[in-house]
């Protein structure tokens, strides 16, 4: 089951916590990965761990074109694309009434619109082929909200709705698209967590832990598969419990 | 009936699994050919392939009926 063998997959924000992870999971199930993000030096870390089957592809996706080029490379270098994972993302938190129009855009660029543009440009590829999975790393915090995030929480919930509706334009072709909305997952960022934060966060989640990059990566595996071809629109939340929505 | 009609119909005959009686110059592949939306773009990557020709989104929304399509062909390539 979950066999990925001969599928090819283009992983953004692969230099990062998730996104490795991700990638790993993939790559284990036979994949091929093409592995994106700013930095080279972590991609090609990544890259060698996985040894065979990878391409590393940098790209800054808050510029539009690059993140067009990067469509081109994957699909070239790959000679197609079955699997596209949009985890590539980042934060600028700041009360609305603080917060600055660049703060608004770039997330709503590197979050939002490089999801659009990457998925846009598998479009033809994926009709053809009669088989594609795109699959977004939305958040929790998009569904719920969450006070200091407004930007981000929209880029989020933007692209629920933006996967729904490309989900019921392309399911009739063997397209799926759907969206996995991890809840707090170990980082740099949790792990720099005091000690009386950590114990009131941890206190949200049923769990009793934060979740680990595996967690979401087991969860990409299984809407990447063939098997998980009727599941579409949907978005899976992995996160221990802190929201049943 | 020119080259360009008839390999245009062979196409339309397979990707719309019609018959090819019903694939007249003038039938239209939504309102006669049972074409919806997707299957239309579906048509003119296929045009694209067997033709060689790049047909550009705002021309592709022209190509309405079989005779577009042949029009289009003839025109460009
Ligand atoms: N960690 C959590 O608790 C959590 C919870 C919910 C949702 N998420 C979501 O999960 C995804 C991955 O998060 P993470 O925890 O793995 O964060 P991370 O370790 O900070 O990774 C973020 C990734 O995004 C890439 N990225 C950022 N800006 C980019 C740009 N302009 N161009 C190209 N790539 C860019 C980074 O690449 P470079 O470093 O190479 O630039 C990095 O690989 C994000 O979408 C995040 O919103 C995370």
């Amino acid at each position: 089951m979950f066999d990925l063998t001969g599928k090819r997959a283009l992983v953004t924000g692969a230099s990062g916590g998730i996104g490795g992870a991700i990638a790993t999971a993939l790559h284990a199930q036979g994949a091929v990965v093409a592995l994106s993000g700013t930095r080279q030096e972590a991609l090609s870390a990544v890259a060698e761990k996985l040894a065979d089957r990878t391409y590393v592809i940098p790209a800054n996706l808050s510029d539009p074109e690059s993140v067009e080029a990067l469509a081109k490379s994957a699909l070239e270098a790959m000679g197609g694309v079955d699997i596209l994972i949009n985890n590539a993302g980042i934060t600028r938190d700041q009360l609305l009434m603080r917060m600055k129009d660049a703060d608004w855009a770039d997330v709503m660029r590197v979050n939002l619109e490089s999801a659009f543009r990457l998925s846009r440009a598998m479009m033809r590829p994926m009709m053809k082929a009669r088989y594609g999975r795109i699959i977004s790393i939305t958040s929790v915090v998009g569904v719920t909200g969450n006070a200091g995030q407004a930007n981000y929480a929209a880029s989020k919930a933007g692209m629920i709705g933006f996967s729904k509706s490309l989900a019921q334009e392309v399911a009739s072709r063997g397209i799926t698209v759907n969206c996995i909305a991890p809840g707090f997952i170990t980082s740099p960022m949790t792990d720099a967590l005091g000690e009386d934060q950590r114990t009131r966060l941890l206190g949200g989640i049923p769990a009793g832990r934060f979740g680990e990059g595996d967690d979401i990566a087991s969860a990409a595996v299984y809407l990447s598969s063939a098997e998980a071809g009727y599941v579409t629109g949907q978005t899976l939340h992995v996160n221990g419990g802190m929201a049943m929505i | 009936m020119s080259d360009t009609a008839e390999r245009v119909k062979k196409i339309v005959v397979e990707h719309l699994g019609v018959e090819e009686a019903k694939v007249t110059e003038n039938a239209s592949f939504i309102d006669d050919l049972g074409a919806d939306s997707l299957d239309t773009v579906e048509l003119v990557m296929a045009f694209e392939e067997e033709f060689g020709v790049e047909i550009p989104d705002d021309a592709a929304e022209k190509i309405q009926t079989v005779k577009d399509a042949i029009d289009f062909i003839d025109a460009n390539s």
